[in-house]
């Protein structure tokens, strides 16, 4: 059994070590946010934090993860109230098909959270995850409009 | 199932009987008869007593926005309260049963909106007048009197009002109108103006919309390995090997295919690995790139090509030019590469066939799963899901077939069937390799009298519609070259079709996303040869096609084309009309010694006739720019041993922020009296323009894509 804490629910997987956190998530535990598209943390629609750091959870196993926390999408919203970064969202019309947003917004979270006003250099730096229908500009207009939003009450995982 | 399965299901995850005794899952996303409880005005139409409009939608939403912009239709005629809406998904069984009183639900060729707009607004326009007659019959007035306004029914006279939900009922008894009115353009409200997309807060809040997220009770997962060679079977399977790993259900052989069904995808495909498998390649097991090209450009020399087109005298024209201008250009495979692979979900009960499936075309999954399965067309019901991508590539049903003979093999259980994106990105349905050669006779004055065309390409219609080739030629694949907009007194196009063993599909612009980079480039290569500026040269060519002159107009305004630029910035310009629409762009490029290609001001002028959703419509631009420039700078699927050697988007790259352009302007010159399309047409003049501005900066032609392959990269931020 592996035990992980998702969203700030605690769980006890019993799964093969090498299981991609991605898959446990998705087909173990019904946390659907989380996307798959490549498999090889190439395309960034899988992102998840775990313990607070953007990562590619198709590429990490599920025993790396153990005794850890991990937030998704889901778990973003508090009391509530959709974090900053979401009605950034919102307020720019970001999402087209909407496939890879989950992941984009993670990877968005994590960045405003180390470094609250980006540059659009560290916002291209940061921002690696593919989204086919192009919603880059949007994108980079809702960081910035996010980063200029009031400070939310940090996510506890 | 295993004990540590244990799926927690989620609220708005609804359980429920559905039509035929099997399972239907109630995704957050609405589907027919989740809403609709309430009296129905028109099929389209269902308002509730607290005045709540449900509006049916009967096409995919792929990310372009016709779940929001095929309602604002509608509503636009019905004077409801937008705020109001709702908007569901029809049913194809449903379509089936009322005799297709929803028109086609097939989501391709830029057609939503323009295909629908005229019985949408219609239908908007019947149920206000019958609500309007449901209140004048309340009141015992003159219809004539009333009026309908923000979900309200006014008579002028009295200065009554009732909401529409409290005559809904009643309106719903009347006999439907004919010959309503619409409403003059000049009187809209919605249309033209900036609506919210009502799919927003769902895709930001990580709600399982798409057909991946399907979650069934008792559900099993499959992967596919597909016979790498197209046209290949499958010839052995030591399916013995796998027998006591955890999670296996079984493994399912099909005619080209095998499959591992298991308790999670992940093991399933893990076991698909493990699996030994043999494949009989068949014919094509030799092909590689070069000799599929070889192939293709034989159609260059054929002798007994076709002539699509022959206007005037060419051979004359020539035998009397001042200049003779001639140049071959190419475009390879492409892959779709939507983010959502491939999937289908799958339930086969008896002679009764569920399927849930991110698809473009219901009814050709719903068709597609009646075949495979082998029963009726009644039998089968579709739940449609959002689509994380399309792009073309989901209207083909291939992924449905073997969802469906999957199921049949587990009977009573529902399977989903999602494939790797190794899978997806060598199991495509590509965009055609296509070649070119041009030759063009100009005058001493540089006007251009002559224009030669052969294209040899591969033909989508000979597989999917071939009653659509008439002598070998096939009209869909010399898009923008059969009809090309100058006028040119001589002019022969001919055409040979160059089938390989790779299949084709409609990819996002289909031809008019590889022909006109051909043709716009030649064009400048004229304009070149001519001593003219690109566009000077272009004006008399288009003076009888007035909406792409107007195009090119906008975009020379809008780019300040011919104003001096910084030392080392250059531009490019391309007009192109397709999907009903028109589009010219206009590049300002710098690239550096080393060939790395800056791209500092893209410009798109377009004119669809009418703009339903100047929002979604700018959305539109800036998506074309990333997919047709992944395309124009990366974009190439090659082949060796008969098989596409790209695997993921390690090897097949994808835009990514740092690459976008940074200026992209939308500009839209909706000159009215027309419905085009808005998905697609923004995309096509975006190479050649970019090309042309290369041209412009470092005097090399462009005349294969991709970009890299020509000794090009981008400049990237990061």
């Amino acid at each position: 059994m592996i035990e992980l804490t998702v969203n700030g629910r605690k769980h006890n997987v019993d799964v093969e070590p090498e299981m991609p956190l991605l898959w446990v998530l998705r087909d173990v535990l019904d946390v659907k946010g989380p996307k798959y598209g490549c498999g090889i943390a190439q395309c960034g629609a899988c992102t998840v934090h775990l313990n607070g750091e953007p990562v590619r959870s198709c590429s990490v196993p599920v025993s790396a993860a153990a005794g850890q926390k991990v937030l998704t999408i889901e778990g973003l919203a508090q009391r509530g109230q959709l974090h900053p970064v979401q009605k950034a969202w919102i307020d720019n019309e970001v999402p087209q098909c909407g496939y890879c947003q989950s992941g984009q917004i993670m990877a968005a979270v994590a960045l405003l959270t180390r470094n609250p006003s980006p540059s659009d250099k560290d916002i291209d730096a940061a921002m690696t995850n593919i989204c086919r229908c192009g919603t880059y500009a949007r994108i980079r207009t809702a960081i910035h409009a996010a980063a200029k939003s009031p400070k939310p009450a940090k996510a506890k995982a | 199932m295993p004990s540590s399965f244990r799926p927690s299901r989620r609220d708005f995850l609804k359980v429920s009987t559905a039509l035929g005794g099997g399972l239907a899952l109630e995704l957050a996303l609405p589907a027919l008869g989740a809403e609709a409880k309430g009296p129905e005005l028109t099929a389209w139409i269902v308002i509730r007593p607290n005045d709540e409009v449900i509006i049916r939608v009967a096409r995919s939403e792929m990310g372009q926005g016709s779940s929001t912009g095929l309602p604002m239709l509608v509503a636009e005629e019905l004077e409801c309260d937008w705020r109001k809406v709702k908007v569901e998904f029809v049913s194809s069984a449903e379509n089936l049963r009322r005799n297709r009183v929803w028109g086609s639900m097939a989501t391709g060729g830029s057609q939503s909106i323009r295909s629908s707009q005229e019985y949408l607004r219609k239908a908007g326009a019947t149920a206000r007048e019958m609500l309007i007659a449901a209140a004048a019959q309340r009141w015992k007035v003159d219809a004539a009197d009333c009026d309908a306004e923000n979900s309200t029914i006014i008579h002028r006279p009295s200065g009554r009002k009732v909401r529409f939900g409290q005559v809904a009922q009643a309106a719903s008894r009347l006999e439907l109108p004919q010959d309503v009115k619409l409403k003059d353009p000049k009187d809209w409200n919605l249309l033209g103006r900036s609506a919210r997309r009502l799919d927003i807060k769902d895709k930001v809040t990580g709600k399982p919309l798409f057909g991946i997220d399907v979650q069934l009770p008792g559900m099993l997962h499959a992967a596919i390995a597909q016979c790498p060679v197209f046209r290949g079977k499958l010839k052995t399977v030591a399916d013995e090997q796998l027998l006591g790993l955890r999670g296996l259900v079984r493994v399912v052989k099909l005619d080209d295919a095998v499959a591992v069904v298991a308790d999670s995808w992940w093991r399933a495909q893990k076991m698909l690995k493990l699996l030994p498998v043999e494949w009989d390649p068949g014919a094509n097991g030799g092909a590689t790139t070069a000799s599929i090209r070889e192939f293709v450009r034989f159609g260059l020399e054929d002798s007994s090509a076709p002539v699509a087109r022959n206007d005037g005298d060419v051979e004359a024209a020539f035998s009397q030019a001042a200049k003779v201008v001639e140049a071959e250009y190419f475009a390879p495979f492409l892959n779709h590469a939507p983010l959502e692979p491939m999937n289908c979900t799958a339930l086969v009960k008896g002679d009764r066939v569920e399927v849930w499936a991110p698809t473009q075309n219901a009814e050709a999954t719903h068709a597609a799963a009646a075949a495979a399965a082998g029963v009726a067309l009644e039998n089968v019901e579709v739940h449609l899901t959002y689509l994380g991508g399309g792009f073309g590539r989901r209207g083909f049903q291939d992924y449905t077939r073997q969802a469906v003979a999957i199921a049949k093999a587990v009977e009573g259980r529902p399977v989903k069937l999602l494939w790797s994106r190794e899978e997806d990105m060598q199991h495509d349905f590509y965009r055609p390799m296509t070649m070119m050669r041009f030759k063009a006779a100009l005058d001493a004055g540089g006007e251009v009298t002559a224009l030669r065309v052969r294209d040899a390409s591969h033909s989508i219609m000979a597989s999917v519609r071939p009653q659509e080739i008439k002598d070998g030629i096939d009209r869909h694949a010399l898009g923008g070259i059969i009809d090309l907009p100058y006028s040119i007194p001589s002019l022969r196009i001919e055409f040979a079709m160059r089938n390989s063993h790779v299949p084709v599909g409609f990819m996002r612009t289909v031809f008019h996303s590889q022909n006109p980079f051909m043709r716009e480039c030649f064009i400048d290569e004229l304009a070149v040869a001519a001593g003219r500026d690109p566009v000077e040269f272009r004006r008399p060519l288009l003076k009888d096609k007035p909406k792409d002159l107007g195009v090119l107009e906008a975009v020379v305004k809008a780019s300040g084309w011919g104003t001096p630029l910084p030392a080392g910035i250059h531009r490019g310009v391309a007009v192109q009309d397709s999907h009903g629409s028109y589009a010219a762009a206009v590049f300002e490029v710098a690239v550096s010694s080393e060939g790395e290609i800056d791209i500092r001001r893209v410009v798109v002028a377009v004119d669809p006739g009418h703009v339903v959703n100047p929002d979604s419509a700018e959305a539109q631009v800036q998506s074309c720019v990333a997919y047709g420039l992944t395309s124009a700078l990366w974009g190439e699927i090659t082949l060796k041993d008969g098989r596409v050697e790209q695997k993921n988007f390690d090897d097949y790259r994808i835009m990514r922020i740092a690459e976008m352009p940074r200026r992209i302007e939308a500009v839209l010159v909706p000159s009215g009296g027309f419905w085009g399309g808005m998905g697609e047409t923004p995309l096509a003049p975006l190479a050649p323009a970019l090309c042309n501005a290369v041209f412009a900066a470092t005097g090399t032609r462009i005349r294969a894509l991709p970009l890299k392959s020509q000794g090009f990269s981008v400049a990237s931020t990061a």
